[in-house]
């Protein structure tokens, strides 16, 4: 298990290495460097510089170094000093920028996953065990609108619902009054009330998934020999179904971990933007926008980062529950 | 049990029939057992034929604004009126302003009802891009009056003309997506199944490291990187080609594996045996075998594209206006007072789902019918 563990380790290096590499490359691609970047913004706040200037600057933070010069410059500075370089348009270290929005986005991330298995699993069993009844067929039509609705258009939907039907105040975390109010328990009641939807919205997509690989999981295992053995022995359908085939069939669920954490980001990016959440999505796109390159680049790594090792996770949990994988 | 002249018994004609059709009959004897699955394909081909013909079956153009027309509500055509049946007609909208929040209010006027026409004079269009008409499938007559089937936007343009014409763009981006993938995922999983070894090792490890970048900020910086100034209809080439740069790893992985599987049946062996040249077995005795699953795959991989492209649109960084597609269309919907005031700026969404179902429906009984020597 150990050499494994280890194996998979030396495994996410390069991948790690390349993932940094094209995020660096996606903030070199636009036209144009920091510095007429930085040139603009002075000219649009009456300033300029001259060309000479300019070039006194490239020279002097090496822009005119080859590109993998300036990456090893750019990651050396992460990896050592954890300094991800300036943001433009905040005029502040990227670094200070990015931390309590990734926390978040990890928060609702995580949540919304709990609540997908949460939903999966218990339905997936169901639908399966008692497969073509009225529920199991109003599940599968869930599973399909699920995997066919845009996030966006769903959070856009409940979003309207609960605006006129339920005369909710939505979008953001908080409601204004309670923005900077001291934590007590309206104010927390105030965050639930707003982060179901999120929450919701992103655990939607995936268990319309995860529900149809669960159910055809538990097809697959509920005929097999060892559950009718299980039966004969006299167990109670509940210790046979959860005891044995639900194991089994849970396998792939393990697998899939790590798919679904980048799944998760993904659909945060575009939930947050429509829901104005305090997350990682609305300002990266904006970053994305207005090309301030170092903020959008950092948050494209770190995300990758997170991906990278929520892959790794998942490989192996999926060893330490699959013999077969750990020792192939 | 029939008798022939000779005197041999034949078997029933439809099992001799079952006995002796084509792989590819089999295959659509299974297909068309799925009920959902035919329905889709209909429905995919009229809303395909639409898109294509989205100029003649709309009745104005997209760009057309109307200043007096703005946030109309849909329009119902209608056959009865005062409890008599006629020809098809709308009722006249009558434009007031609400006297107390200065708000612009619509009001069927139900004495005045306008005959719909098939094939009206409008305004003029080149179709298909070739010839000059200004023929439209339908229309009203009456100058100061509009159908307008799913209502009008902010600008007072017609929404189910720019739906259609929206169908046009989200459509094609998908299939060329997918083609794009295809040719990728062909060409990599291919070799990846058939050659094994470091070949495989290597493809994998890219196949892993892609799938393991989140998609839609990948797909957010790329597409960002895209100069405003390039011509929408060439960033919407570069789009659905970046779409398709992360899409491929899925048709690579069910190409791989058939591969694989296919690499020690028999028949491979005998041609191999028998002296075929490598590029003669890949193509003339395994891809024909795997064609029904690739067709499968792609069918599936078709709705990715779309949401791709729909929610990049959407966010502003896939296709910008004037270019008409769902996403671009969505941008309206965008915030709550819209659609609270305008509900009907979300049927471009509407379209995205049913066709995104569609696609997935119309995969999964491609899928089960890919093998007919199945069960």
């Amino acid at each position: 298990m150990a050499g494994f563990i280890f194996r998979r380790i030396l495994w996410a290096i390069p991948t790690l290495i390349v993932v940094s590499f094209i995020s660096f490359v996606i903030i070199q691609l636009p036209p144009g460097d920091y510095v007429t970047a930085y040139a603009a913004q002075l000219r649009h706040s009456g300033d300029y510089i001259s060309l000479e200037q300019e070039a006194l600057l490239r020279a002097q933070m090496g822009l005119n170094d080859p590109m993998i010069v300036q990456y090893w410059r750019w990651i050396t500075n992460i990896v050592l000093y954890g300094n991800f370089g300036h943001s433009l348009e905040w005029n502040a270290p990227v670094s200070s920028l990015i931390w309590d929005r990734l926390g978040l986005t990890l928060a609702i991330s995580t949540l919304s996953m709990l609540f997908t298995w949460a939903i999966a699993i218990p339905v997936g069993v169901y639908a399966a065990t008692r497969q073509y009844s009225v529920l199991d067929y109003v599940f599968t039509i869930f599973g399909f609108l699920g995997k066919g609705v845009p996030d966006f258009l769903l959070a856009l939907i409940l979003m309207w619902m609960a605006f006129a039907w339920l005369n909710m105040d939505v979008g953001g975390l908080l409601s204004p009054r309670y923005q900077n109010a001291p934590w007590t328990i309206d104010k927390v009641i105030n965050l639930l009330s707003h982060l179901w939807i999120p929450v919701v919205v992103l655990a939607t997509g995936g268990a319309a998934g995860l529900l149809r690989v669960m159910r055809a999981n538990m097809l697959d295992e509920l005929g097999k020999p060892y559950v009718e053995t299980a039966y004969a022995q006299g167990l109670s359908e509940r210790q046979v179904v959860w005891g044995y085939p639900v194991r089994v069939a849970l396998n792939p669920f393990i697998s899939t971990v790590g798919w679904a954490l980048p799944a998760l980001f993904s659909g945060d990016v575009i939930t947050a933007v429509v829901l104005n959440l305090p997350t990682t999505g609305p300002l990266l796109l904006q970053a994305l926008k207005m090309q301030d390159m170092y903020l959008a680049g950092s948050f494209i790594l770190i995300l990758s980062v997170f991906t990278v090792i929520g892959t790794l996770i998942s490989d192996i949990l999926l060893a330490w529950s699959d013999p077969r994988i750990r020792y192939s | 049990m029939a008798v022939d002249p000779i005197g041999i018994p034949v078997k029933s004609s439809r099992e001799e029939e079952l006995y002796t059709a084509k792989p590819w009959t089999l295959i659509w004897w299974r297909f068309r057992q799925h009920k959902l699955a035919v329905a889709s394909l209909i429905f995919l081909v009229l809303t395909c034929l639409s898109a294509l013909f989205a100029d003649f079956i709309s009745p104005y153009t997209p760009g057309s604004i109307d200043r007096l027309n703005t946030f109309a509500p849909p329009r119902a055509i209608r056959v009865i009126h005062d409890g008599q049946l006629r020809m098809p007609f709308i009722y006249a909208l009558a434009r007031t302003r609400d006297a107390d929040t200065a708000r612009v209010t619509y009001e069927e006027d139900t004495s005045r009802p306008i005959a719909v026409h098939l094939l009206v004079r409008g305004e003029r269009y080149r179709l298909l891009g070739l010839f000059e008409t200004d023929l439209h499938l339908f229309g009203v007559d009456d100058p100061r009056q509009r159908i307008n089937l799913l209502g009008t936007d902010a600008l007072g343009r017609d929404m189910f003309t720019r739906l259609l014409y929206g169908g046009r763009i989200t459509l094609s981006a998908g299939l060329i997506g997918v083609a794009f993938s295809f040719i990728l995922g062909l060409a990599l999983g291919a070799i990846s199944g058939y050659y094994g070894g470091w070949l495989d090792v290597g493809i994998q490890r890219l196949m892993e490291f892609i799938r393991s970048v989140p998609t839609i900020p990948l797909w957010m910086g790329l597409a960002a990187a895209l100069p405003i100034v390039w011509d929408p209809l060439f960033v919407y080439v570069l789009i659905t080609i970046i779409l398709s740069l992360i899409g491929w790893t899925h048709l690579a992985r069910v190409v791989r594996g058939r591969f694989f599987s296919l690499k020690t049946e028999d028949y491979v062996l005998a041609a191999r045996l028998s002296g075929a040249s490598e590029y003669r077995i890949v193509t003339k005795h395994m891809l024909p075998a795997m064609t029904s699953y690739i067709i499968a795959a792609m069918t599936l991989a078709v709705p990715e594209m779309i949401l791709g492209e729909t929610a990049l649109s959407f966010l502003g960084l896939g296709l910008r206006p004037p270019v008409v597609s769902w996403g671009v269309l969505l941008q309206d919907a965008q915030n709550l007072r819209s659609i609270s005031l305008a509900p009907w700026l979300l049927s471009p969404g509407v379209a995205v789902v049913l066709v995104v179902l569609a696609f997935n429906f119309l995969g999964d009984g491609l899928r089960d019918a890919a093998d007919p020597y199945g069960r």
